[in-house]
């Protein structure tokens, strides 16, 4: 009984996995209608589909993707030409077969609906009945919705320290390679027709499915008996198939050497363009994989980092040499494991996109509006909760997108804009986040429209939109209750929305902007991290315990010592306050956040206290989180609350930390909302803050500060910092002649600014090196300077342009003459094309 | 046929308890914690166990009995629940029994409050009375 439930089971996934194709397919063919190639593939994957269930006794889903195929075949032989009627039609045949699918994988039946007026439909266009669109479009096939899974696992292993950790994780991985060598050993093994490859029985008219489970079927005595004799024991074989079957594919990285350039088979195969390519590609390539071990492979390397840091943490109290190697050497096998790990989790953005060109499509027709898809970094990866959560979002903000953002064809050729709309998708990596950018070139959002929609629904007061600043009044369509729409659609319209997606985009410690030149299309931007598992944390102290701070909240850190904090705190009534770079900055004590202690009421300080204001951002405010302490960063990983605990708005999760303890992980936007700083969703109103943004137009800039021997100072924008660093002397390593250090898995070179421009600075004789990384590209290079001095704002005039190579040119800031720097000019002049990818060069 | 259960038993104030052995992943001396504030009361802190965060729930809160002298650490009974092992803490940790389905009955009427909700019934003990804890309820915070 069981293969035959592995042979329902492999129907299954793989039917879905042709069905994503089969939506792909169907739309290129409407643009291509006479591509013999893509007629023959979707005519192959209906035909396998439609065999598999035959032979697993589905007879309702064999009949519809039996008329289906007859409907191809007239295409296919020429008889009948692909319309958007047709189209249609199949489109919603794939529909009822996936509906259909979701049935059996929840409920062991093919369901109650016997789909006769689809299959009606596709008889009539078969024979060559020319129909109404609208009759199509009429009938409507609910939609399956993918069975939902769960990806976050509270449970977590019981290790016993490091050995435990490891002995598992050498299982595991001894585990997936046998799997591996099983799947090759049981492709090699089958039958000639389908021994090739996984992509090749795919396009093949005989079922790999099919041509496998023949000798298995044959094992199970019933099978050979009459047809219900067959039924019945399929339908007990399938009613022990969990409801949600999914898997991953992985590349495996020795197989793909061999095959260059094919890293992955889709699991769709879109990422790869024509299907001439797919049969280059070897079955060992990739191998299918349950997500749950993923899962638990990823929590192990999650024990592994902290006991990791355990260990590096008691090396570092020891004078053992062999010990501290050998620490080392497990710091660097952790580092590329997790990373390892952490890759096997990521997906292309392709998975989230494959299903919004059939949307795009659907909706079009719906609008009367002509649109076509364009997507640009499909392969961009991210890590596969991230990937699940932003589905929605996405799928939002393209209805919108269709429905408000691009004209009709009549109202398009009268502006002068090609009748077709573009909806462009793009992704790709920046900082160690990805960026993901819905663009139209539709209307574009006509900001006054909002400035009056903003005020007949109340969300903001006369006197603010008069001064609103077009940034802001681009944020009012993120609240709740906004829609400028002029009718109700039952595609959008109905003002709920827009908040719900930036929402969705912010649990998942994203943002959202919005940026739009009315009459010339909108785009949206998402910025969201790679992963969530394991977030850089900032750890602080507040009443004799430790916290986790998300980094990706973190703005700067500001320390005020002596009578500094009592003349720049200040305090309106009883809230204290501190005038960060001309803003007000509310400040909330962390201590008090906790009812660790009273509030302080303004109460005068000391003077000779530390004030440690950490400044964090939550839904676009500032404020600072007042700590008695702040200890360092750490790589932390990120582990559920109990049950008990999940209600608490300010923890975002537990770690634990290098010594065993566990520490709680604040919520930023949980603490902004407890306290008031930013108003709980339905009340948000947007007060204008005098921005720094350079949307305002002048020059401002925040710029970095730094100090080149006696008295040489340098500037560069703060933007182009990924981060600061004090390197000890002793880790700096020698490589091809360069300074180099080992910096987060990567060798990074280090760059004496004293020498590069020559300022004849004495190398100061300092144990630790002050560093500014810059990155680019994936790419770092440490900058070493003598001092980091300051964070300035200010507005730039450079008084003198620069003659030197790397140098803008100079200004003067805060009273001194100071030299301001380009940053990638001037690694250029050092190391030549170190930022360019291969074989490209770059433009500068 | 009597049908004999093993208890897990410990003490709580002067009185003592058994949870169904099964239920116990095992059982600690006092742990090092991690409090959580604005968490409920009776939520003590996180324990780090092996690696697995653990809620530790002051059963004397939990039960209303007045607080363990600050002298005396709690022990720990950790708990296997569907949301992952939860720990009690309790003033001390006494033997694995078996006992006798023919000794337990339901609780008189007249006890009321926490007690009454946690506790499913008792068995009678040579000499002292053992009570069942129904621990589902007992790690159940969010609805006292």
């Amino acid at each position: 009984m069981d293969d035959l439930e592995d042979i329902i089971k492999e129907f299954l996934v793989e039917s879905y996995e042709n069905l994503d194709q089969l939506d792909h397919d169907l739309l290129s063919l409407e643009d291509a209608p006479d591509d013999r190639n893509l007629l023959s593939s979707v005519f192959r994957t209906i035909h396998t589909i439609k065999g598999t269930c035959g032979f697993l006794a589905f007879p309702i889903l064999e009949h519809v993707t039996h008329v289906g195929e007859s409907l191809l075949v007239k295409l296919r032989d020429g008889e009948l030409r692909l319309d958007a009627t047709i189209t249609t039609a199949l489109l919603q045949m794939v529909d009822a077969v996936r509906k259909m699918l979701s049935s059996i994988a929840n409920t062991n039946t093919e369901g109650e609906d016997h789909y006769e007026s689809l299959v009606e439909v596709l008889e009539q266009l078969s024979l060559g009945t020319r129909m109404q669109p609208a009759a199509v479009a009429a009938f409507s096939a609910g939609r399956a919705v993918p069975a939902g899974h769960r990806l976050q696992s509270g449970s977590s292993a019981e290790d016993h320290g490091v050995e435990a950790t490891l002995g598992d994780l050498e299982s595991m991985v001894a585990g997936l390679a046998n799997d591996s060598e099983a799947v090759a050993v049981r492709k090699k093994s089958k039958t000639p027709a389908a021994a090739k490859s996984r992509p090749v029985a795919k396009t093949k008219p005989a079922p790999k499915v099919r041509v496998e489970s023949k000798p298995k079927l044959a094992q199970v005595p019933k099978a050979k008996g009459p047809r219900k004799a067959k039924v019945a024991a399929t339908k007990t074989a399938v009613a022990q198939i969990p409801p949600a079957v999914e898997t991953v594919e992985i590349a495996l990285p020795t197989v793909a050497a061999t095959a260059p350039g094919v890293r992955r088979v889709d699991a769709d195969g879109q990422a790869l363009p024509d299907s001439n390519e797919k049969n280059q590609i070897g079955p060992e390539t990739t191998v299918r994989l349950d997500v749950a071990l993923l899962d638990r492979l990823m929590n192990l390397v999650g024990e592994l980092v902290l006991a990791r840091n355990q260990i590096l943490q008691y090396s570092r109290t020891t004078e053992d040499a062999t010990l501290i190697a050998a620490s080392q050497r497990l710091n660097l096998i952790t580092s590329e494991l997790q990373e390892g790990v952490m890759k096997t989790r990521m997906q292309p953005i392709q998975n989230a996109w494959a299903k919004l060109p059939r949307v795009v499509r659907d909706l079009s027709l719906q609008c009367g509006k002509k649109v076509q898809v364009k997507m640009e970094g499909a392969e961009t990866e991210l890590d596969k909760t991230i990937l699940e959560a932003i589905k929605d979002p996405l799928m939002h903000i393209v209805r919108n997108s269709v429905d408000h953002g691009i004209e009709p064809p009549e109202i398009r050729q009268a502006k002068g804009k090609p009748a077709e709309g573009t909806l462009l998708l793009r992704a790709f990596h920046e900082g160690g986040q990805v960026i993901i950018e819905i663009g139209d070139d539709g209307g574009g959002i006509n900001l006054e429209r909002v400035r009056q929609k903003g005020l007949s629904q109340g969300l903001i007061t006369p006197d603010q939109a008069a001064s609103m600043s077009e940034r802001e009044l681009m944020n009012i369509i993120l609240l709740p209750g906004f829609s400028t729409a002029l009718t109700v659609t039952n595609v959008s319209g109905r003002g709920v929305g827009m908040d719900v997606v930036k929402t969705n985009v912010e649990k998942i410690g994203g943002t959202l902007d919005i940026f739009s030149v009315f009459g010339k299309g909108t785009t949206l931007r998402i910025k969201i991290p790679l992963t969530l598992a394991i977030v850089p944390a900032l750890m602080v102290t507040a009443g004799a315990d430790r916290y986790a701070i998300p980094q990706n909240n973190l703005v700067e850190l500001v320390r005020l010592e002596g009578d500094r904090v009592l003349r720049e705190i200040e305090h309106i009534h009883d809230v204290p306050v501190y005038r960060l770079r001309g803003n007000l900055l509310p400040l909330l004590y962390l201590d008090e956040q906790l009812n660790l202690r009273p509030a302080r009421k303004g109460a005068k300080l000391s003077p000779d206290s530390v004030v440690n204001i950490v400044v964090l951002t939550a839904e676009d405010r500032r404020f600072g989180l007042v700590v008695d302490r702040i200890d360092d960063t750490q790589e932390i990983v990120v582990k559920p609350l109990g049950p008990h605990l999940k209600d608490i708005s300010i923890y975002a999760g537990v770690t634990i930390m290098g010594d065993g303890a566990v520490a709680l992980i604040l919520d930023v936007v949980g603490i902004a909302k407890r306290s008031g700083v930013v108003s709980e969703a339905r009340e948000r109103h947007i007060t204008p803050a005098k921005t720094n943004e350079a949307v305002t137009g002048d020059l401002k800039q925040t710029l970095l500060l730094l100090g080149l021997g006696e008295t040489h100072q340098l500037a560069l924008p703060l933007s182009s910092v990924s981060r600061l660093e004090e390197i000890p002397l002793s880790s700096v390593e020698r490589a091809d002649g360069q300074q180099v250090v080992q910096y987060g898995g990567q060798i990074m070179p280090l760059l004496h600014l004293g020498d590069v421009l020559n300022t004849g600075s004495p190398h100061l004789e300092a144990t630790m090196l002050q560093v500014v990384v810059y990155s680019e590209n994936g790419r770092s290079v440490g900058l070493v300077v003598d001092r980091i001095l300051d964070i300035v704002e200010t507005t730039l005039i450079i008084q003198q342009a620069g003659k030197r190579m790397g140098v803008l040119g100079s200004a003067v800031i805060q009273n001194r003459v100071t030299d301001l720097l380009d940053i990638h000019n001037l690694i250029l002049s050092s190391y030549g094309d170190y930022f360019s990818p291969p074989s490209t060069t770059l433009a500068v | 046929m009597s049908v004999r259960q093993q208890l897990c038993t410990f003490f709580l104030d002067d009185l003592y308890f058994g949870v169904e052995v099964q239920k116990v992943q095992e059982v600690l001396r006092y742990q090092e914690m991690t409090r959580v504030p604005l968490a409920p009361p009776v939520v003590r802190g996180l324990i780090n166990l092996r690696g697995q965060i653990v809620t530790a729930i002051d059963m004397r809160r939990r039960l209303g009995l007045p607080a363990l002298s600050a002298d005396r650490l709690p022990m720990n009974v950790v708990i296997r629940t569907d949301d992952g092992p939860v720990s009690l803490l309790v003033d001390e940790i006494g033997d694995v029994l078996e006992v006798d389905e023919e000794t337990y009955d339901a609780l008189p009427e007249t006890l009321r409050g926490p007690l009454r909700d946690l506790i499913k019934g008792a068995y009678q003990l040579n000499g002292r009375l053992l009570l069942t804890l129904d621990s589902d309820r007992a790690v159940n915070v969010t609805a006292s």
